[in-house]
Parts: structure tokens; C-alpha cells; sequence
């Protein structure tokens, strides 16, 4: 089948946003200012776990300049229910008393009251009046000590979901089980068996941008937000329900964002401005500072996994099991189910079980981080693989080729594999001269694959046509890696117009129809699959206006590279009309011409990738330094190549990041001790290598254009390459992140 | 006839068996069939997900189940 043919599609337009970008005119979270505006602080636990005796915020409001003070006496208190679809298991009730602690605080950070004053001063000041009157209870820091049998208890009202007859309080929300086949029989079979238990630590998603929100409230009831957000319809639905409003007395108006990689798919703040300024009546910004984002948003878990892994000597893969354990912090909800879906996807393997645990503990709650839950478990399965492919004496691409998921495949978590192209990525690396490049001394190799489902969910899109031909591309999903010109680009080759006449705009919860978050690699391929459907109804009206001045069937009429084609001998030979004359006429033949699409997006193909890294370690300093690193990924067909690259080689240092240096360090009372870029080291441009991101194009069948989602894939597979490789070059098996220097060094002492 | 899997956490509900096989047109028809035979099973798969064939779908109510699908219920996934 030869390959279609595309204007655009594959190609590298300027994106039109860039410049704002780079010349600082983008407005982000905290750019916006509004006359009037008051300056909204929150009170945050100075202990990990403590019951609040009383809150006295008085001696805060008779401070001059101070027009309100919050608690969660001001918010409905709500009942325990899920929220539908969140992809960390989160509950209204949980969310709620994560804004505002209400009978306890959970985590050292944990938001008590919020403040507006009319300086960021004033309201700094204020806070420190108001009087908490806490009984400091023992923490729990660690999952040993949440699952004791004497542990302090976070949720009086916690039981174990999944677990028959559990009627205790307890730490451990949730325990799961995936799996089929008999992984005992499975490893009876194996002529060599791998079991290592791997840990790692909370990391944050790391996003340079910090939270930050503009509430405007009226006298109708009615607040408009203006905030950084992956989702404002899903801020304009958490608020109204933690607020006890209807959705319809919020618009959400997204800023730029300044990255989110999953954390920003939630709500903190933004329930508080709304409150502060409905109270007062003025506008209320909140921007957090660094040290808040580390201590109350988002981070990811940790996790300690045992896997077991077992082959036959000639390398077929018998049986993988696992024990999952992860982190949720304060409230239930870790991405263990994900985790332990995703674990041993790439492979085939018809006994395989993974049992896993959600556990609380006094940390901040975690959130969705780039396919979450999934880069730990693959940590704790590519290096046993990897060991296993050692001890095999095979190849560590062979041994994966020898076992790779391909169409048709039972994944571990239950159905086949559609097309994918995960046996095309390991045949890329193995062909790459990366792969058999000569390395250095003290220099390693290392190899680790990943999946990611990617998902479509749902996505609404207009295609406005202007009077001159040109057209508006509206989505309200906000931009977070280049999606504004992609989807130009696919209404582009729809329309048969030049991409420099198509601009495309991130529209808010009032002007567009219901959009879910940017997320779940999503937006190019779901939001992607509305525009395409819109611009195609953009096609159809303008076939429909030519045939009316024609006088012709619009079935007969042909669209292509812009124009309307009469059909063959139509009355008059008329001559082709273009986008520009037909939308220029659009008064005469029934008015403005816009597109439309709703649409809840199926067929998401999920995406795997093989990545090769090549690593040095200075054995005097334990010093890691990442010398190659090569990232084949199954992308479908890219849109656009270099943003499709730029995700991943994003997703790689985020990986690189985690695997060498970054982690939460705690104090012994639960207080984090490196709330800053300085101390909680993720990788600088100066730490990395050019990321060669290879993209294999193994088209979605259910996307119009191919797309499978790219953005999350690529955070997978880094952390256990980087692993493998410092195997490699060291001949020690690290299975504790990160790989910083004075961990490394331990070990390379301890082995002299 | 349809063939639907059950993971471990809905296991509870068949008597431990991890698949039937099973007369139904559409997911609502599904849930009804496996109601009728394991009494207690509507409510867990409320709001989870579905694979059909293959395909994951998150809002499976409508969607039509072809003679000889296979059916799997999955926890919904979103992403970061």
C-alpha cells in the first residue's frame, strides 16, 4: 500500500505561539493583573500529622488591609464519592479537605486557611495571626512504618477496598490483583529465574511554572478564573463541587501554561480565590511559590516493587510476577493500577501476576505524572529483565525481540493488541549504529522499553471560517507541547490551504464545548480527530455553497487543494471557486460557515518505545554523566516531527532527572528539606546530551491521519536504561533511585 | 455469543471463574445477562471501563458487542 500523500501533515511550520514565547509577551498564570485585585496567601501545617483543637482567625482579619479569611467551615463539608474517571482514584470528599484541611492535617504543608489582603505583604503578615490550636500526632513517613501493624492511622474511616471482610482502620486503601495463567507452573518452567525488589523515591513532575489563579467574582454570582491548568473544565467542575456551586456560575479561562506533565490536571488553589472573591467582591490572585508547589502539589509515589521474572535457556519469557507497593500520600490514590498494568505490557506472557498496594501516609497527595505510575514499575521490570537477559548470555534487544508483544497479543492486563509497533521499535535500535558504537572506559550500555496506553476521551472543536478564506481553529484544550499548530496543521490539509492561513486558539468553558483535560496524550490525537471531523463539515458547507451557485448536486462537487470543483459538464463550464471566494460570498449562500465537532475519541493506539543509553561513572566522585542516549518510539504518523522529537526528548530528561538526582529528602518530622530547584536537582540543558529522538511511524488505523498519542511513552523507559547502563558500566545492579552520586559512590566503595 | 474476561477484583462475583461466554448485543445487554447470572455484578461495573475486541472504551453504555467479541472490563485510564 503506498503511503498517502500530505501537504502538511510530517512537515515543520514556525509555531505561531513561538514568538510570544520567547520574546516574554505570553501571558501566563500569574501575568494577569485586574484593578482592585487582592492578593490571596494560604496558611499551610507546620506539622505532618496533627489534629486541628481550633482555628482562631480573628486576630488575621483585624489586620488593616485584610478583607477576608477562609476554612474549611466555609466550604460544604462533602461526602465521600469518587470522582469519575480521575486517573489517581480521587474522591470529591479527599479533594475537598486537601484544599483545606478540615478535623486534621496531613502532610507539613497541608493548606489550613487562606488569606485576602490588599498587598502580598499584608496577606504574608496576616497569616502568621491566625491561631491553630493542633495536637501533634506521630507521622508516618514511609511504607514500612504506614503498614505496621501499630501504625498511626491518617483515615479513622479507611478500610482496604479489594479486600474481603476488611473491617479495620488502616493505612492500606486499596490492594489489586491483575494477572492470569499459573505464574508457579510458569516458573517450575524456567531454566533461570530473576527476583530483586526495586525502590524508588517521590519525585515532582517539575514543571518550571507555579500554580497560579486570578478569580473575579460578580454580584450575579457568576466568577470567572483565569488560571494555568491541563483542564478548565475540569477546574470549573472540582470548584463548583467543592464549593457547592453549579458549573454553570464558573468560566475557567486558561492561561499559557508553564508545564504540567499530569500535575496540573487538579485543583488547589483555585477553589480559594473563588471563595476570597466572592467575599469580598474583588478580584483574588493566588500564585504559589516554589517552595509550596514541592510541598503541596502533585508529586509522584514512591514505590518499592518486587518482581520475579523467569525464562527458558533459550530466552522465552515463562512467567512475571510482581509485588507493587505505592506511595499515595495523604488521601488514597496512587497510580498502582496503571502501574501494574503497564508493567510487563510489552511482553507475551501466559502466566503473569502482579499484585499491588495503595498506601497513605503523612506526604503531599500525589498526581497524575506522564503516564503515571508506569516509569517506577518498569524501572523494577526492565531491570530484571535486563539481568535476566545477562544470565541468558542473550543479546538485551534479541531477548526482548524474542518476546515482544505484536498485534493479537494478550496484554497482561487483559485484551489484544491492535497494530502496534513495538517490535519495530527494538528492530530500529538494534540497526542504529548507537547500538554497536564503541564505549569508553568506565562507560556503559544499557537498554529498557515502555508502554503507555494513551486514551481519547472527550474533545469538542470549531473551524471558523473568515471572510477572507482563512480559518480559526478553536479547541479548549490547553496547549502544553505544541498542539495549537498541530491541530492547524490537520484542519490545513483538510481545507487545502496554506498552514500560514490557519491559526488555531485555546478557547475557555464558555465559548467551546466540554473538553476533558490535556492529558493521556490525548489532545493531537482525540482533539485532533474533532478537528478533522469539523473541517471536514467546513468542506461540506463550502461544497454545498458552490453547488447552490452552481446549481448542481453537492454530491458531484470535488474539493481539492482549496477549491470547489463544479463537475463535468455542469450548465456553463463555471470555473473552480475558492476558499477565499466562497467564503467572501458566504452572505449570498446562507450566512458565516463554521465547523463543528463533538466526540468521545476511541481507538487511542497505545505506544511503546525502546530507548539506548549510554552512561560514564566517574568511580571517584560516583558521578553518573549520561554521554549518548537514543529513543526509538512507535509515534503513528507525526503531525509535526519536531514537536513530536521535543516530547521526547522531554520526557527523557525527565526520566534522566529521576533516575540520577532528584528525590524528596525528609526530616524526621515529616518536613520536606529541599523545597527548591537548588537542593532538588533535576537535570539543566548543561547535564544532557542532544536527545535523539527517532520517531517510527507505525500509523493508528483509527485516527484519520494515524496519530497515536507521543507525549507520556517517553517518560518510561529512562529510568531502567539509565540503571542497566550504569550496570554495564559497573557490574553492580543499582535497584534503588536515584543513582546520585553519593549512592553510587557507597556502592563502588563497598564492592572495593 | 460474546466471551467476556473478568479480573481478579470481579472474580468475587462469578465464583471465581475468570470468563463466560455469553448472549448479548450490546454492553447494556451485557450487564443485564451478567446481573441475571451473577447477582451483585451491576454495581462494580459501573462506571469502569470496557475493552471490546480490543479497543478500550471508558463510556461503554451504548456500544454495540459482536457475535464471537471478546469482552474485558478495565479500571479507567486518563493519563498526566
Amino acid at each position: 500500500m503506498s503511503e498517502p500523500r500530505y501537504k502538511w501533515i510530517g512537515t515543520r511550520p514556525i509555531r505561531p505561539d513561538g514568538f510570544d514565547k520567547v520574546t516574554g509577551r505570553a501571558s501566563f498564570g500569574a501575568d494577569l493583573s485586574l484593578p482592585g485585585m487582592l492578593y490571596g496567601k494560604v496558611l499551610r501545617s507546620p506539622h505532618a500529622h496533627a489534629r486541628i483543637r481550633s482555628i482562631d482567625v480573628e486576630p488575621a482579619l483585624a489586620t488593616p488591609g485584610v478583607k477576608a479569611v477562609v476554612t474549611a467551615a466555609d466550604l460544604p463539608d462533602l461526602a465521600s464519592e469518587a470522582v469519575r474517571g480521575a486517573e489517581t482514584q480521587t474522591d470529591f470528599q479527599d479533594l475537598s479537605r486537601n484544599v483545606l484541611a478540615r478535623d486534621k492535617v496531613l502532610y507539613h504543608g497541608h493548606a489550613v486557611a487562606a488569606v485576602a489582603a490588599t498587598s502580598r505583604t499584608i496577606a504574608e503578615r496576616a497569616l502568621q495571626a491566625i491561631r491553630v490550636d493542633y495536637e501533634v500526632l506521630p507521622a508516618v513517613l514511609d511504607l514500612d512504618a504506614a503498614l505496621a501493624d501499630d501504625a498511626p492511622i491518617l483515615h479513622e474511616d479507611l478500610r482496604t477496598k479489594g479486600v474481603e471482610g476488611a473491617d479495620q482502620p488502616t493505612n492500606l486503601a486499596a490492594r489489586i490483583e491483575i494477572g492470569r495463567g499459573d505464574v508457579e507452573k510458569g516458573f517450575a518452567e524456567a531454566d533461570v529465574v530473576v527476583e530483586r525488589e526495586f525502590t524508588t523515591r517521590m519525585v515532582h513532575q517539575g514543571y518550571i511554572e507555579p500554580h497560579a489563579v486570578v478569580a473575579q467574582s460578580g454580584e450575579d454570582g457568576h466568577s470567572v478564573v483565569w488560571c494555568c491548568t491541563q483542564g478548565p473544565f475540569v477546574v470549573r467542575a472540582y470548584c463548583a463541587r467543592i464549593l457547592g456551586l453549579d458549573p454553570s456560575q464558573i468560566r475557567v479561562i486558561p492561561s499559557e501554561i508553564g508545564g504540567g506533565f499530569g500535575g496540573k490536571g487538579t485543583i488547589y488553589q483555585e477553589p480559594l480565590a473563588i471563595l476570597l472573591s466572592r467575599r469580598t467582591g474583588r478580584p483574588v490572585k493566588m500564585v504559589m511559590t516554589r517552595e509550596e508547589v514541592f510541598r503541596a502539589t502533585g508529586p509522584t509515589s514512591g514505590t518499592r516493587i518486587r518482581v520475579k521474572v523467569g525464562a527458558t535457556a533459550k530466552g522465552k519469557l515463562t512467567a512475571a510476577a510482581a509485588t507493587a507497593i505505592y506511595e499515595a500520600g495523604a488521601f488514597k490514590g496512587s497510580p498502582i493500577l496503571p502501574g501494574s498494568m503497564t508493567m510487563f505490557a510489552p511482553y507475551v506472557l501466559e502466566h503473569v501476576r502482579i499484585e499491588g498496594f495503595d498506601v497513605v501516609l503523612n506526604k503531599p497527595k500525589v498526581a497524575a505524572y506522564r503516564a503515571p505510575g508506569s516509569a517506577m514499575a518498569a524501572f523494577a521490570a526492565e531491570s530484571a529483565l535486563d539481568e535476566l537477559a545477562i544470565r541468558l548470555g542473550m543479546d538485551p534487544i534479541d531477548f526482548r525481540l524474542a518476546n515482544a508483544a505484536r498485534e493479537g497479543t494478550e496484554a497482561p492486563y487483559g485484551p489484544r493488541f491492535g497494530r502496534i509497533g513495538f517490535v519495530e521499535t527494538l528492530e530500529a535500535a538494534k540497526r542504529h549504529p548507537h547500538y554497536t558504537a564503541a564505549l569508553g572506559p568506565d562507560q556503559g550500555r544499557g537498554i529498557a522499553c515502555g508502554f503507555w496506553f494513551n486514551v481519547g476521551l472527550q474533545s469538542s472543536a470549531a473551524v471558523n471560517l473568515n471572510e477572507d478564506g482563512t480559518a480559526v481553529v478553536v479547541s479548549g484544550c490547553p496547549d502544553l507541547s505544541g498542539t495549537r499548530i498541530t491541530l492547524a496543521m490537520m484542519a490545513a490539509e483538510e481545507l487545502g490551504i496554506p498552514i500560514e492561513r490557519v491559526r488555531a486558539v485555546v478557547a475557555d468553558t464558555e465559548t467551546i464545548g466540554y473538553n476533558d483535560l490535556s492529558a493521556g496524550s490525548r489532545v493531537t490525537f482525540a482533539t485532533g480527530m474533532a478537528v478533522v471531523e469539523a473541517a471536514r463539515d467546513v468542506v461540506r458547507q463550502l461544497s454545498a455553497r458552490a453547488a447552490a451557485i452552481w446549481e448542481v448536486d453537492p454530491q458531484e462537487v470535488r474539493w481539492e487543494e482549496g477549491r470547489a470543483l463544479p463537475p463535468e459538464g455542469a450548465a456553463g463550464k463555471p470555473e473552480p471557486l475558492g476558499i477565499a471566494e466562497l467564503a467572501r460570498r458566504a452572505a449570498q449562500t446562507g450566512g458565516p460557515i463554521v465547523g463543528q465537532a463533538s466526540l468521545a475519541a476511541r481507538g487511542a493506539g497505545p505506544g511503546f518505545a525502546t530507548h539506548i543509553c549510554d552512561v560514564s561513572v566517574d568511580r571517584e566522585t560516583g558521578r553518573v554523566s549520561i554521554e549518548r542516549y537514543t529513543a526509538f518510539q512507535d509515534v503513528g504518523r507525526a503531525i509535526h516531527p519536531g514537536y513530536v522529537e521535543g516530547q521526547i526528548q522531554g520526557g527523557v530528561a525527565q526520566g534522566i532527572g529521576w533516575a540520577l538526582g532528584e528525590e524528596y529528602l525528609w526530616n524526621s518530622s515529616g518536613a520536606m528539606e529541599n523545597p527548591g530547584f537548588l537542593d532538588y536537582r533535576m537535570p539543566v540543558a548543561s547535564d544532557l546530551p542532544m536527545i535523539d529522538a527517532q520517531l517510527i511511524e507505525v500509523p493508528n488505523p483509527t485516527h484519520p491521519y494515524g496519530v497515536r498519542g507521543v507525549g507520556e511513552t517517553p517518560n518510561v523507559p529512562p529510568l531502567a536504561a539509565v540503571a542497566n547502563a550504569v550496570h554495564a558500566a559497573t557490574g553492580r545492579r543499582f535497584t534503588d533511585l536515584p543513582l546520585s552520586p553519593p549512592r553510587v559512590l557507597e556502592a563502588l566503595d563497598s564492592e572495593e | 455469543m460474546a466471551t467476556v474476561f473478568f479480573t481478579t477484583g470481579l472474580r468475587r462475583y462469578t465464583g471465581g471463574r475468570d470468563r463466560v461466554v455469553i448472549e448479548a448485543r450490546s454492553f447494556r445487554e451485557l450487564v443485564t445477562a451478567l446481573e441475571a447470572r451473577f447477582p451483585g455484578l451491576r454495581e462494580p461495573l459501573e462506571g469502569i471501563a470496557v475493552a471490546i475486541d480490543g479497543e478500550i472504551v471508558q463510556e461503554p453504555l451504548l456500544e454495540p458487542i459482536q457475535p464471537g467479541s471478546e469482552v474485558h472490563f478495565l479500571p479507567r485510564i486518563s493519563g498526566g
